[in-house]
């Protein structure tokens, strides 16, 4: 399996992304520059977080416009998974992949620290390896993590099993402490919390690699299916 | 044109328009001597910037002298954009801090950002990676609006910009004294790491090279910021907001990630950062060091506004340029570099053999000047220097004994002073984790970060406690070392070097001359002791508002190496039943102490006693205990005392403690902040390899899982017995209670 990490001017944890599953989950990346329009040969696709365009305008706001994101967008449309973390999460939603808006986050100030999820549902390519139910630790870092969906939106989440991740603890002010989403094939998730910051217990948290695994398996499963 | 608006030669002269740019009538004729004629305008203001103390040091050189600097492990010394010091394996940890008072106390957001900034130059100017940042801050009484307002933007300021570079904020410290109400002290400090071919210097060498500008454009913001910051703050202070630059992070993560990919390319020469002074500081002392000229033509400077004068441009502080000199024919390779990260690269000028800055605009010749008369000749002082009152005074008074009657209420009234309170509030706004190596985060004696690819991690911390410094400046700047090493010990580091910050009052007085005097000896002698050179740092003095001093406060950056990833230790208690030692005995040390303050609303008195020897040979035995693997955690003694020491060892862990006093006197065994000591827990298997290691180490009390914290007097009688909860939420709770 091959993932293609994205880096727009002004993300900041490409690198980390990009050995949490090289080195940590142990299979092949590629950083791919915002300019290029091509996703060709790779399986995966990353949106890492960060500041792309410096966040002017409006979170992800400008970053949607980026040559690569069309390709993005057909690596979607073709199932392929498609993760977005943080400032990459908001940039899915700026491009429409996902539904709803992120706001500052209730207190207005950046919130920085390991936070309880809970894992709300376990069966997608992205949580197969967790349980339903499941507490997991994994940091946050952001400044606009406060998810908005109006309440048709929000009851379809729910219907479909879109939601993925939830806070414990209301942390940031999202409704129904929502924290990640997918889109409705599930294929598609953007979440806050940074799972490739916990891929390595000598700084905390391994929970976040089980998410890569799963993404790892799923693909195993569906090739050795298709090939 | 630009002539109508600016005073000729003569008018500098005779107005004394010199003196609002804080050049003395002795430093003009200086200049008027160097040049053989009046200075113009443009001139006047070159050298206005570059004698400033912020450019020129020139009332601190003769203190600055007195450091060791030297060492086997120095690459790079001061002189630099920052220092360097080897760490093995063909790499070396690249470390500088810097202050950003003023424009903090005038702009607190923007004034912290563009500090956050300016250090972070520094270090990939050196063609090192920034791995981390650490601040160190104070600031007055929370009470206050004005200091709540202050304390908040600056917080906000310093995570808008490493947040946004992404560069993780993993330490420091935040202390709160009435004397720093209106000049807080706001000083940055960045930590990088370095292949030793990768090292790069500031030099504009070889004749007919390209002097290429690169990054943001330049504006007319921060002009003669450096000025700004060599002279007290006042009610006046509020009309230099223009010097105050604005920073934007989202630029220089850009110019970090192309200059990181410049320095890969062997057709640069020499790189350095547009810090103070800007255009003319990076120009002229490129030229300097490299023993050569550099020729200027303005009109290419990429310029953000229209009609800006030569002045305007030489002067300007805005921030996120860097000025590069590329061989020459080689330039397209270098702005394609630029080009691919979106950033402007112009040949600006050549490099020239006649030693001189020579600027052109509008086709004409707007300066001519020595570059060694602006970078290296700037007057030196040796200002007088009288012990002050107050000192005689303390030195004389009887100790100060603090009255307790209720061991428990003190020591909860002291976990809820702000300096000695969590700073949870202040570092939950940064990420300190980005780039996944942040080991040890903010709330430990010192932030460790592993280095990918080895076994090896840096720690790091930023120490100074003023108060002892005020009080006796020589024991006081020896404790600020020591303390700042043994926090790197603490978490299994082998210090390394120092990058120091000396932030004073006016060199003008004697009295604060003699703070900074003394307050370096003792800084010298402990770097000598504890081996560890000072290889970089800065100087901000006339930090007075309205008259009144900031106690002297030399902030202490320091870098430790750990050897093995293995022999990170933290602070917080690890396992039931390990054996609690305490390292030290207690003395009447109240002086300057949290208590004192507490109990009696100012500090007076002596300050504690150190014996560097002691703090040494301590220093060596508690590491060589953690290399062994014989230690479970290990925390070092500071505000507040043993008490609030071993409180904090619990927080954040599901574990209490149950010890014995070792001394007969509850208030001096609990309270006393006596150097040099340290809380190490053992596993009881550990025990004798332990003391074997360390025989001075006294086992008092275990680690237990019920969440308490029961402290017995020598007799056995409870002076102590407390929930870890209900201290940990006072602890915890108490600075962002304050703001509310």
């Amino acid at each position: 399996m091959k993932f293609a990490v994205i880096v727009f001017p002004g993300s900041n944890c490409d690198l980390d992304m990009y050995h949490a599953v090289k080195d940590e989950l142990g299979v092949d990346a590629e950083y791919v520059w915002h300019d290029e329009t091509s996703l060709e040969g790779f399986d995966g696709v990353l949106l890492p977080g960060g500041f792309s365009y410096g966040d002017y305008l409006r979170t992800g706001a400008i970053a949607r416009f980026s040559p690569i994101m069309e390709s993005v967008i057909k690596a979607a449309n073709e199932g392929k998974p498609v993760l977005g973390v943080c400032n990459g999460f908001q940039i899915l939603l700026e491009a429409g992949l996902l539904p709803g808006a992120m706001r500052r986050n209730k207190d207005l100030k950046f919130i920085c620290r390991p936070v309880q999820l809970v894992v709300e549902n376990g069966g997608t390519m992205f949580t197969k390896e967790y349980e339903k139910g499941q507490e997991i630790t994994i940091p946050v870092a952001h400044g606009e993590g406060n998810y908005y969906c109006d309440e048709v939106t929000l009851e379809t989440l729910k219907a479909n099993n879109q939601i993925l991740f939830s806070y414990k603890d209301d942390i940031n002010g999202s409704v129904n402490s929502i924290a990640g989403i997918t889109n409705e094939a599930g294929n598609v998730l953007g979440m806050m919390p940074h799972p490739e910051r916990a891929v390595d217990s000598l700084l905390g948290s391994n929970d976040g690699l089980t998410l890569f695994k799963s993404i790892l398996s799923h693909w195993r499963e569906r090739n050795a299916i298709t090939s | 044109m630009q002539l109508l608006h600016e005073p000729s030669p003569q008018m500098i002269k005779d107005e004394k328009i010199y003196a609002e740019m804080g050049l003395s009538d002795s430093e003009f004729k200086m200049v008027e001597n160097i040049l053989g004629r009046l200075p113009n305008y443009t001139e006047i203001g070159l050298f206005s910037v570059m004698w400033s103390e912020h450019c020129s040091y020139k009332n601190s050189k003769v203190v600055l002298k007195k450091f060791p600097t030297n060492g086997e492990k120095v690459l790079q010394g001061p002189g630099e954009g920052a220092g360097i010091i080897d760490i093995g394996d063909e790499q070396a940890v690249v470390f500088k801090i810097e202050s950003h008072n003023h424009p903090s106390a005038i702009e607190p957001y923007q004034g912290a950002a563009t500090g956050v900034g300016g250090i972070i130059r520094d270090v990939f100017s050196m063609g090192a990676r920034p791995v981390a940042l650490l601040n160190s801050l104070r600031f007055g009484e929370l009470k206050n609006p004005r200091v709540k307002y202050l304390f908040e933007e600056v917080v906000a300021g310093i995570a808008g910009y490493g947040n946004c570079i992404g560069i993780p904020t993993v330490g420091g410290e935040v202390q709160f004294d009435p004397c720093y109400e209106g000049n807080p002290l706001v000083n940055a400090m960045c930590v990088g790491l370095i292949d030793h071919k990768d090292i790069q210097k500031g030099q504009a060498k070889g004749v007919g090279n390209s002097v290429i500008y690169v990054g943001a454009s330049t504006g007319r913001d921060g002009i003669h910021g450096a000025t700004f910051a060599s002279e007290e703050l006042s009610e006046a202070s509020e009309a230099k907001r223009p010097a105050v630059q604005v920073g934007d992070p989202f630029m220089e993560k850009l110019l970090l990630e192309a200059c990181l990919e410049a320095i890969k390319n062997d057709a640069l020469v020499g790189i350095q950062d547009m810090g103070a002074a800007g255009l003319t500081s990076s120009s002229a002392e490129m030229a300097s060091k490299a023993g050569s000229g550099i020729e200027m033509d303005l009109d290419k400077v990429p310029q953000r506004e229209k009609g800006m004068t030569a002045y305007e441009m030489m002067l300007s502080e805005s921030q996120e340029r860097m000025l590069l000199v590329v061989q020459k024919g080689r330039e397209q390779e270098m702005i394609e570099v630029f080009e691919r990260w979106g950033l402007e690269a112009v040949i600006v000028g050549r490099v020239t053999d006649d030693k001189k800055l020579r600027l052109l605009h509008k086709g004409e010749v707007v300066a001519d000047v020595p570059v060694d008369a602006l970078a290296e000749d700037a007057p030196v002082y040796h200002k007088p220097s009288a012990e002050p009152a107050y000192f005689r005074q303390f030195q004389k008074e009887a100790a100060f004994q603090p009255e307790v009657t209720n061991v428990s209420e003190t020591l909860k009234e002291l976990l809820a002073q702000p300096t000695v309170a969590s700073k949870e509030w202040v570092y939950d706004q940064y990420d300190y984790m980005v780039r996944t190596n942040t080991v040890v985060a903010p709330g430990s004696d010192a932030a460790v970060l592993r280095i990918r690819g080895t076994e090896k991690a840096l720690a790091m911390t930023t120490d100074c406690n003023s108060r002892y410094i005020y009080l006796d400046p020589e024991v006081g700047g020896q404790i600020a070392i020591a303390e700042a090493a043994r926090n790197l010990v603490c978490s299994g580091a082998k210090p390394l070097g120092v990058t120091d910050c000396l932030n004073y009052g006016s060199p003008e007085k004697p009295e604060i001359f003699w703070q900074l005097e003394k307050s370096t000896d003792g800084l010298s002698e402990a770097c000598r002791v504890l081996d560890t050179p000072v290889i970089g740092g800065n100087v901000s003095l006339y930090n007075e508002t309205n008259g009144v001093a900031v106690y002297p406060t030399p902030v202490i950056g320091m870098v430790g190496l750990v050897e093995h990833v293995d022999h990170i230790t933290k602070q917080q208690f690890q396992n039931d039943g390990d054996l609690i030692y305490v390292i030290g005995e207690a003395a009447n040390d109240f002086g300057g102490s949290e208590l004192q303050k507490l109990q009696q609303g100012s500090i007076s008195g002596k300050a504690p006693a150190l014996d560097l020897q002691v703090e040494k040979a301590r220093q060596d035995q508690v590491l060589a205990a953690i290399q062994a693997g014989t230690v479970a955690s290990a925390h070092d003694l500071a505000e507040g005392g043993f008490l609030v020491a071993l409180a904090e060892s619990t927080f954040g862990t599901e574990f209490g403690a149950k010890v014995k006093l070792n001394g007969e006197n509850v208030v001096k065994e609990s309270f006393a902040e006596t150097p040099s000591r340290y809380i190490i827990t053992v596993s009881k298997e550990k025990k004798d390899q332990f003391e074997a290691i360390v025989p001075e180490a006294v086992q008092i009390g275990e680690v237990t899982t019920n969440a308490t914290l029961t402290v017995l007097d020598k007799a056995g009688n409870i002076v102590l017995n407390e929930e870890v909860k209900q201290l940990e939420d006072t602890w915890r709770g108490a600075i962002s209670c304050l703001l509310k």
